[in-house]
């Protein structure tokens, strides 16, 4: 290949994916390291890059200790309760004690938050959330980490962690290729902060053709986090937990806005309320204990995500769909039905293209809602990622060793989606974990614990090898064709990505079964799975940015089988809502009152399942 | 087909290319002009619309589920820190100006360059403390949360 081999050596932090967790981690970096040499790799531009490229119109993490309305541990339990118990909520604590003063910092560059004429205090859009006016949300804060960074890479595709071969299990950097030139990239570092994001378009979308990019989560994230943290040989946590989104049908545009401040709500075809109804079974299934209308009715305690949704499908699958949002009393207020549209422009214009086209004036006429295909990811109302440790003041042994969101391997760091455990950090949330991460990298590095790494030329000149391979594929068996995309020798990306779509979705509990899934159906999607990861040795790119799409899907391979795993693992129906175990229908709290936490052998591909205690936060004196 | 560009208006110039999240804002070889290679990959996120300086590219709903005759405009101004929509529905019906802020402050001025802030303490280094705390938790003297600070514990068991 006649692309050029580019060595960056001597890096202290390498940031691999620049979103809200990455430039979080770039810019703090800077402070704990001043004279240490931190670099960023992002495979887009990282003013316009990761979930919150578009805008965000609400921040759904603040606390507002400032203005006495929550400490860290009600937030805590809020997501305790809203993931059936199943968080880190070391992890959380610490997530929450320090995120409004990211919030804070991110006012003073200039990011509009709004406030409330009464009170002074950020205009709250539900208990967590505060709105903003954060169309350059992304831009703004890819502003702090460029000026904290000695380099940054933009167009990078990292494809694979660099691991140390003095010292096992220890990282030593990253390589990528540049998806417009072409050249190969090797970064050499002390650690890695992996800042790259969750998974879309791993089950197959409701959308078809061209509508297949209107995903909830962006099509850009690729599973990066997991792809290169699973093989680089890092343990997971809480994989099955893939989320299931009610939002507007079609478009996906956001509801939380709608719900919280125009105070719209649901009924189903027949303008009727529907949830209520469904909750005495339910309960039956999840325990009064995580289920229990009336407490949630007295106290506020908000009902789980996973179990409105349960009641959504439950009402479409009797025949009463469709479920229809309430707008047409909101929108007759002129400033309601001002904040409703531009609640889309900031963060799904897609929706409102979608209402424009369609004729849909929210005034006039209900829009009509679903249930998304599952999405991976680590942020949202779900916490898939990298096992990682906690701070040394609140984690208890089991989840503590020696370094903030350090993974199991040595010298990786995770923020956002990468780590596992931690829902409802959000964008404010994974901006705070980037820069815990980057605090802790710096000590590990001046603890003296990256001394004596070694990389090898062979190891560098392997990966080459391997980046490329999809293109040399190519042009080894393209003439043996007379045109087009069918080979018998390979197969494009989009191929494999239609094919990883179509099985998950039906072996692993997508929308066509209606999220339902068990053992049987599992194996054999692991055994499909197997040979797809065969075929994946003969995708083949025409050209780069097939390249790029050549390793999107890898990542999201290795992160759908994680998935896969994880999700047979656990023999019971966590988040009815989610996906279901149809061969484990109840929650079984003797048994599965844990975290799942897996491996996978980078040399021979085996996975190791074991289950990791769920510790809660509880009243010192209880 | 999410975005696309009209062939009178682009000169070329690759802003779109060099901001395109999704990598599919490319330049046809033939035209020497923009263009998207992946509609099915597109987010409808208007990145490369707001950054085209010639009003270039505008976006057409999805095919699968948006019929014609729609149009949703925008203009992003850094300057004056404002965007500015339009939205016009395909029964002609609705036609709806919108504006927004999106800085309150010049653009990248206020950000602080760590480099140059005085460097922590060894006893900051020790502490649970990040940059700018504690002050910025709470924009007061209070300090960072603790277990011990909280009356907290971390318990092993079955919690709800």
């Amino acid at each position: 290949m006649a692309y050029k081999t580019i060595i960056e050596d001597d890096i202290d932090v390498l940031v691999a994916g620049a979103g809200l967790g990455g430039s979080g981690a770039a810019f703090e970096a800077r402070y704990w390291g001043k004279d240490k040499k931190i670099v960023i790799a992002e495979k887009a531009n990282i003013d316009r890059s990761g979930a919150v490229a578009q805008g965000l119109y609400a921040i759904n993490c603040y606390m507002g200790t400032r203005f006495g309305e929550n400490n860290p541990e009600d937030h805590v339990r809020y997501a305790r309760i809203d993931l059936m118990g199943m968080v880190r909520e070391d992890l959380l604590f610490d997530m929450a004690r320090h995120v409004d003063s990211a919030v804070h910092q991110f006012e003073e560059w200039g990011l509009p938050l709004m406030r409330n004429p009464k009170t002074g205090a950020y205009q709250r859009e539900g208990r967590w959330q505060i709105m903003i006016h954060g169309e350059s949300y992304k831009p703004i804060v890819a502003e702090a980490a460029k000026k904290s960074a000695d380099k940054v890479f933009n167009r990078i595709c990292v494809t694979h962690l660099l691991m140390d071969e003095a010292k096992k299990n220890r990282v030593a950097g990253a390589v990528g290729f540049n998806v417009r030139t072409g050249n190969y990239h090797v970064f050499k570092s002390k650690t890695v902060i992996v800042g790259a994001g969750g998974a879309s378009n791993i089950f197959k979308p409701r959308s078809v053709g061209e509508g297949a990019g209107r995903v909830w989560y962006a099509p850009w994230s690729s599973g990066s986090a997991y792809g290169l943290m699973i093989g680089a040989g890092a343990k997971m946590t809480q994989m099955e937990n893939r989320i299931v989104l009610a939002r507007f049908k079609d478009g996906y545009g956001p509801v939380g806005a709608y719900f919280l401040h125009l105070k719209t709500y649901t009924q189903n075809g027949m303008g009727e309320e529907y949830e209520s109804k469904w909750f005495p079974a339910l309960q039956e299934m999840v325990g009064k204990e995580y289920l229990d209308v009336e407490a949630s009715h007295a106290t506020h305690r908000p009902i789980p995500t996973c179990l409105r949704n349960h009641a959504f499908i439950s009402e479409v699958n009797a025949g009463r769909g469709p479920i229809h949002m309430v707008t047409m009393e909101a929108f007759q207020d002129p400033h309601l039905e001002e904040i409703g549209w531009h609640n889309f422009l900031g963060m799904t214009i897609g929706q409102a293209v979608l209402w424009a086209a369609t004729d849909v004036d929210p005034k006039n006429e209900n829009p009509e809602l679903t249930t998304s295909e599952p999405y991976v990811m680590g942020s949202h109302a779900t916490g898939c990622g990298a096992w990682c440790s906690g701070p040394e003041d609140v984690s208890p042994p089991e989840y503590f060793w020696g370094y903030n969101r350090m993974t199991t391997v040595e010298g990786l760091f995770g923020a956002g989606d990468a780590v596992g455990g931690t829902p409802h950090a959000f964008s404010s949330g994974s901006f705070t974990e980037g820069r815990l991460a980057a605090k802790a990298a710096c000590k590990y590095i001046d603890d003296g614990k990256a001394e004596g790494i070694r990389v090898s030329d062979e190891q560098i000149n392997r990966r080459k090898k391997e980046i490329y391979k999809p293109m040399e594929h190519y042009k080894i068996y393209r003439n043996e064709i007379t045109a087009g995309t069918v080979n018998p020798h390979y197969i494009n990306p989009r191929q494999g990505l239609d094919r990883l779509q179509k099985l998950m979705d039906e072996y692993a509990g997508g929308v066509t079964v209606s999220y339902m899934t068990n053992e049987k159906l599992l194996n054999i999607g692991l055994k499909k799975m197997k040979a797809l990861e065969e075929d994946l040795e003969k995708v083949a790119a025409e050209n780069i940015h097939e390249l790029l799409r050549a390793w999107e899907l890898r990542h999201r391979h290795l992160t759908s089988e994680a998935v896969i795993q994880h999700t047979l693992f656990r023999e019971e129906t966590r988040w009815p809502g989610y996906y279901y175990r149809g061969d484990f229908m109840k929650v079984d709290d003797a048994n599965w009152h844990v975290l799942t936490v897996s491996r996978r052998d980078p040399e021979t591909g085996e996975y190791t399942m074991e289950k990791a205690p769920c510790y809660h936060l509880v009243e010192a004196n209880e | 087909m999410p975005t696309f560009v009209y062939m009178t208006r682009c000169d070329g110039c690759g802003y779109c290319v060099d901001i395109c999240p999704s990598d599919i804002m490319h330049i046809d070889t033939t035209t020497r002009r923009a263009y998207n290679l992946e509609p099915s990959m597109c987010w409808e996120c208007f990145s490369c619309v707001k950054a085209c300086p010639m009003h270039a590219i505008d976006d057409r709903g999805y095919a699968d589920f948006a019929p014609l005759g729609h149009s949703v405009r925008v203009r992003r101004d850094e300057e004056k820190g404002v965007i500015a929509w339009r939205i016009k529905f395909r029964n002609g019906k609705k036609d709806m100006d919108l504006v927004a802020p999106i800085t309150t402050k010049p653009w990248g001025k206020h950000i602080p360059q760590l480099a140059d802030a005085s460097a922590p303490s060894q006893e900051m280094r020790d502490s649970q403390l990040l940059y700018n705390e504690p002050k910025y938790i709470r924009l007061d003297d209070g300090d960072l949360h603790t277990l011990k600070s909280n009356g907290l514990k971390m318990q092993k068991g079955v919690y709800y």
